[in-house]
């Protein structure tokens, strides 16, 4: 871990302007994600702002009778939020079915959105890594693949984002609030808030440089059954091989997203069309021009017969 | 004391406290915090440095340069070693690869340089400015590729060939041929390895976390080319080795050589991401096996032949061991091939050889008894031998695999599974059940102790022996009680100290039944030293209730031991009953399975083992390390492998986020049931050992579970949802 300079911030415009204001800043709220990567140096922020006492962490109704969820709302708070169990089920099933009890207490809603991949390589820094280190090569793609992404990867990188919670969110259609140093906030739906690789597999965010999350705010409930399932090597404690977040209407309609896939949460709502026709259906749109590698072409049938199971399940 | 005969009547036998479910007498310091691990031992010596190892970060080359300006340069730093200033160093008896690499690479994440500072973060810190340059090598890191190049193993445990088996198996009216394959496998022990080592002028103490003491100590020795006598060992408590720490790794010479250099005490850890690739791991393994049978399920002819790989100068994983011995066969060929590759030291993790080749075996087994239609319980139980098929003249001391699979088939309600794969259903679950043999050897070798009595009537006991988790230390105790006569209350047990005598140390399964005959030896000593002194006759001298009694004379053992105290040191040293008779413990395994119907997701339902293993000491501390080897036997079924990188030459999933073993949730229902046994040639306990036992052929019987549940066949561990995903059931 390389040495850092440590300040806590006392409003969100103060924090943006002190990320902006240092080259090589970096926001902390948690902790569960960035320290580990501090102390093997593949992050290595020279200055850290604590944002854990910026007042970010109510959920509160919104006016269009949503939810809007602080930055700071820890995981296991809004897992177990009587309107997110009500209103949001696949949110609150996917914040529960990552990580551990240790570490929903200390990870944040925002930081849970912008956690790094769990790609073995980008975690080796003797090893390429277009992530960690723009043009060294990616040792995945001709190495140890099995957790990694099917779809929307590059010849630069194959990583998966981990996050269980963003999958939810993007069933969700949630909607990221940000502000920046000159009091410019954006309001960034989650759809285009994750970027697919391309040649800068580095960039992962439509995040600007200081630019600081300060909510996500949930459209008001669409209703239907709410299941979110992660498939895995062991019961608990596991990155997703394969996850799916589904929303089902009474009438067959949905919304389907899928995690374990690719370098964000996967949907596609042109492929949800096919949704009453049924999992084949909507998993042949939802893949169609993936990439496996030999290693992981089993997620292929497994993303189908997953959201078999879900639908199936959605639907009894 | 020698142990050359069947052990008689003794006062073990009358089972006041030995074979009591006793809690652990160290247990309230462990959850106290009390028990110190070695990198805990902060108040041993003053004034540590903290060390940080630099691992290489290429499989196989030369280190070409170093620059170590920045590092030294960096905050705190107080000295740094390289194989430039560790002097000379020689290679441990037990070490495939050198514990330091440099300027020769041998394997990724060999230690190329130890960072020490005063804190931990400035040691870590400085570490990363240290700059390698590396001249790569190519090397071999595919078995499947180098499979065709490993030479035949020669010598007694190469396999042996007995009747004529490729002309049974070609006669055998029915035939099962098949190869499987098991990988690397990480110890993942909860404490990773850590010393802390401190010199005084040319002697060297070390704090360390070690299984086997004396062998840490040889070792050591000889690494640094320093008299033995000049090192002292000390492990008191060990957090977990299943076979990772029973000889020096880096971190214990790396400390020696940080404090000498910096001319005070170092503390070294292996970080996690280090300790697949830097310390040792079970080797992967081909298997071909092949069994011929009659008609009605008599094996004529077996054969087993096993490949793996190793660095130069390395041994095999014997994966043939138990199929020489587990079931009956005139014919039969065992053959171990080692091929050389350069991944990082295989060496010995929990059951080596046993635990893998059941792994095979038991699924041949399975395979077999489906082809000869008959229920896998009953095609084992016709296969069946009382003597080493080997050498028929040589009987098993005692071998109740039979009782075992019956009893255990009964308890499991075994009958109600469906012979004919996927047909039980329990909503989203494709329920199986599958069973599998478990058996191990039990090895003797020489264990020794002392024993001090005192003028309170405390019983004190010195020993080398390790407790890695085990139990050691209340067995001990319970032994000591019982041949001295007191509560347990009144016995202190000291472990883990070169100081002490030395004992067998904690591997092989061994530890239980030798430490505690080393102690036995020592009281059968003290007792007629106590005996002597009264003017007692020590055959005829009771020791019973705090007293020792002879007709109607009766002195407390406070009184008898005096203000000065007695005490005896003894060693039990072993004639040939063990060659003379074949040794082992036996289980069965049964475990039922869900299977998920769409997903292949394999979890565990229920899992019973049934043990055969001499004298039980202690049925709760037994208990914990059957249940604990099953749990790990569910890990390598179901999860663990260290990926090899076949380019780069590494394990790549190198912590405990990619390399998965079970969490709670992965374990519900666990029973284990001993079956009551003593074994008079095994020592004077009687006992055998249960910690390796516990883990052999666990992960067969999942296998063969999955395949009941599904009918999908996996014969490449671990049983993952993509080997069984397009095959399953419509």
């Amino acid at each position: 871990m390389k040495s850092f300079t440590y300040e806590r911030a006392q409003s969100p415009r103060e924090a943006a302007a002190a990320v902006e204001r240092v080259q090589g800043a970096k926001f902390i709220a948690g902790g569960t994600n960035l320290l580990d990567l501090m102390k093997l140096e593949i992050e290595t922020p020279v200055h850290l702002i604590d944002v854990n006492g910026l007042a970010l962490d109510k959920i509160e109704p919104t006016a269009e009778g949503g939810l809007r969820i602080g930055a700071l709302v820890r995981n296991t708070d809004l897992a177990a939020d009587a309107r997110v169990r009500r209103d949001y089920g696949v949110l609150s099933r996917a914040l529960l079915a990552g990580a551990s009890g240790q570490l929903r207490n200390k990870a944040t809603t925002a930081g849970n959105l912008l956690q790094r991949t769990r790609c073995p390589y980008f975690y080796d820094t003797n090893q390429p890594c277009n992530k960690r280190q723009p043009g060294s090569g990616c040792g995945a793609l001709a190495g140890f693949s099995r957790q990694h992404a099917v779809i929307g990867g590059s010849e630069a990188c194959i990583a998966t984002h981990p996050s269980d919670m963003a999958v939810a969110m993007r069933a969700l259609d949630a909607v990221i609030e940000t502000v920046r140093a000159d009091g410019t906030v954006r309001r960034i739906p989650i759809a285009d808030f994750y970027r697919t690789p391309g040649n800068t597999p580095h960039l992962e965010t439509a995040l600007m440089p200081g630019e600081l999350i300060t909510a996500v705010v949930l459209p008001k409930p669409v209703g239907g059954v709410h299941v979110y399932r992660k498939v895995r090597d062991r019961v608990s404690y596991a990155f997703a091989l394969v996850s799916v977040g589904a929303i089902v209407q009474p009438d067959g309609s949905g919304r389907v997203a899928l995690g374990g896939v690719a370098h964000k949460p996967w949907r596609m709502e042109v492929a949800e069309r096919a949704l009453p026709r049924g999992a084949k259906a909507v998993s042949e749109q939802l893949l169609a021009g993936a990439k496996p590698t030999h290693e992981n072409e089993f997620k292929l049938p497994l993303v189908e017969r997953t959201l078999q199971a879900v639908l199936t399940q959605a639907r009894s | 004391m020698r142990f050359d005969s069947p052990s008689t009547t003794n006062p073990i036998d009358q089972l006041k406290v030995v074979g009591h479910p006793l809690d652990r007498i160290d247990g309230p310091f462990k959850t106290t915090g009390t028990a110190r691990y070695a990198y805990e031992q902060h108040d041993v010596v003053a004034n540590q440095a903290y060390g940080y190892v630099v691992g290489a970060a290429i499989a196989k080359g030369r280190i070409v340069s170093m620059d170590l300006a920045a590092a030294q340069a960096a905050p705190g730093v107080v000295a740094i070693v390289t194989a430039e200033n560790a002097g000379k160093l020689s290679k441990g008896s037990l070490n495939t690869a050198m514990l330091l690499g440099g300027p020769q690479i041998q394997h990724y994440h060999q230690a190329v340089a130890l960072v020490v500072a005063e804190t931990f973060e400035q040691a870590r810190a400085a570490a990363s400015l240290v700059r390698v340059t590396y001249a790569r090598e190519n090397g071999a890191f595919d078995l499947a590729a180098a499979r065709d190049t490993a030479p035949l193993r020669q010598g007694e445990s190469g396999g042996a060939s007995i009747g004529d088996f490729p002309g049974a198996f070609a006669a055998a009216p029915v035939q099962q041929d098949a190869t499987y394959t098991t990988p690397d496998q990480s110890h993942a022990m909860m404490e990773p390895h850590a010393s802390i080592a401190a010199w005084d002028g040319d002697k060297l103490t070390v704090w360390t976390s070690n299984q086997m003491i004396a062998w840490g100590v040889r070792d050591l020795a000889i690494t640094l080319g320093v008299p033995r006598e000049n090192v002292r060992l000390v492990s008191p408590y060990i957090g977990g080795g299943f076979g990772g720490k029973l000889f020096p790794r880096s971190d214990l010479l790396l400390a020696s050589l940080g404090a000498r250099i910096a001319r005070r005490p170092v503390k070294v850890a292996l970080t996690r991401p280090l300790i697949a690739n830097n310390t040792t791991h079970r080797p992967a393994t081909i298997q071909r096996i092949r069994i011929g049978a009659t008609a009605d399920g008599k094996i004529t002819a077996i054969g087993h032949e096993s490949w793996s790989g190793n660095l130069r100068g390395g041994s095999p994983e014997n994966a043939i061991q138990q199929t020489r011995l587990l079931y009956a066969g005139a014919n039969r060929l065992t053959a171990v091939r080692l091929a050389v590759l350069d991944l990082p030291e295989g060496n010995a993790m929990r059951a080596p050889g046993e635990a893998p080749g059941l792994m095979a075996l038991e699924i041949a087994m399975d395979e077999m008894a489906e082809k000869l239609n008959i229920d896998p319980v009953e095609f084992r139980i016709l296969n069946d031998t009382q003597v080493d098929p080997e050498h028929p003249e040589r009987r098993f001391s005692q071998r109740q695999l039979v009782e075992c699979l019956r009893l255990g088939a009964e308890r499991f309600a075994w009958a109600e599974r469906k012979a004919q794969p996927a047909q039980v259903r329990d909503g989203r679950w494709l329920v199986g059940m599958g069973v599998a043999a478990g058996f191990r050897n039990n090895l003797v070798t020489p264990s020794g102790a002392r024993v001090r009595l005192d003028g309170r009537g405390v019983v004190t006991v010195e020993t080398d022996m390790t407790d890695i988790g085990t139990g050691s230390y209340t067995i001990i105790a319970q032994t000591a009680a019982e041949m001295m006569g007191v509560d347990i209350e009144k016995v202190v047990v000291r472990l883990g100290d070169s100081r002490f005598p030395i004992s067998a140390g904690s591997g092989g399964q061994w530890g239980a039944n030798m430490a505690t005959s080393g102690v036995y030896a020592a009281c059968v000593k003290l007792r007629e030293a106590v005996a002597q002194k009264l003017g007692f006759n020590s055959s005829d001298a009771a020791f019973r209730d705090g007293y020792v009694q002879q007709g109607n004379r009766r002195v407390s053992l406070g009184e008898a031991a005096g203000e000065a105290g007695l005490s005896a040191e003894d060693t039990i040293e072993f004639g040939d009953l063990s060659r003379r008779y074949q040794q082992s413990t036996f289980a069965a395994h049964f475990v039922e399975v869900g299977v998920d119907a769409a997903t292949a997701e394999v979890r565990m339902r229920r899992m019973l083992a049934v043990a055969a293993a001499g004298r039980i000491l202690n049925p709760k501390s037994a208990r914990s390390q059957m249940i604990g080897a099953m749990t790990m036997g569910v890990g390598g079924a179901l999860m663990e492998e260290l990926a090899v990188d076949k380019r780069q030459g590494f394990f790549v999933n190198h912590d405990l986020a990619g390399y998965e073993v079970p969490v709670h949730a992965d374990i519900h229902n666990q029973e284990v049931i001993f079956l009551d046994e003593v074994d008079p040639m095994s020592s004077p306990m009687k006992a055998k050992g249960v910690g390796e036992l516990g883990l052999c052929g666990v992960s067969a019987a999942i296998a063969n579970a999955v395949y009941n549940a599904t009918g999908v066949r996996v014969r490449d561990y671990p049983v993952t949802l993509d080997k069984l995903i397009t095959g399953l059931p419509a």
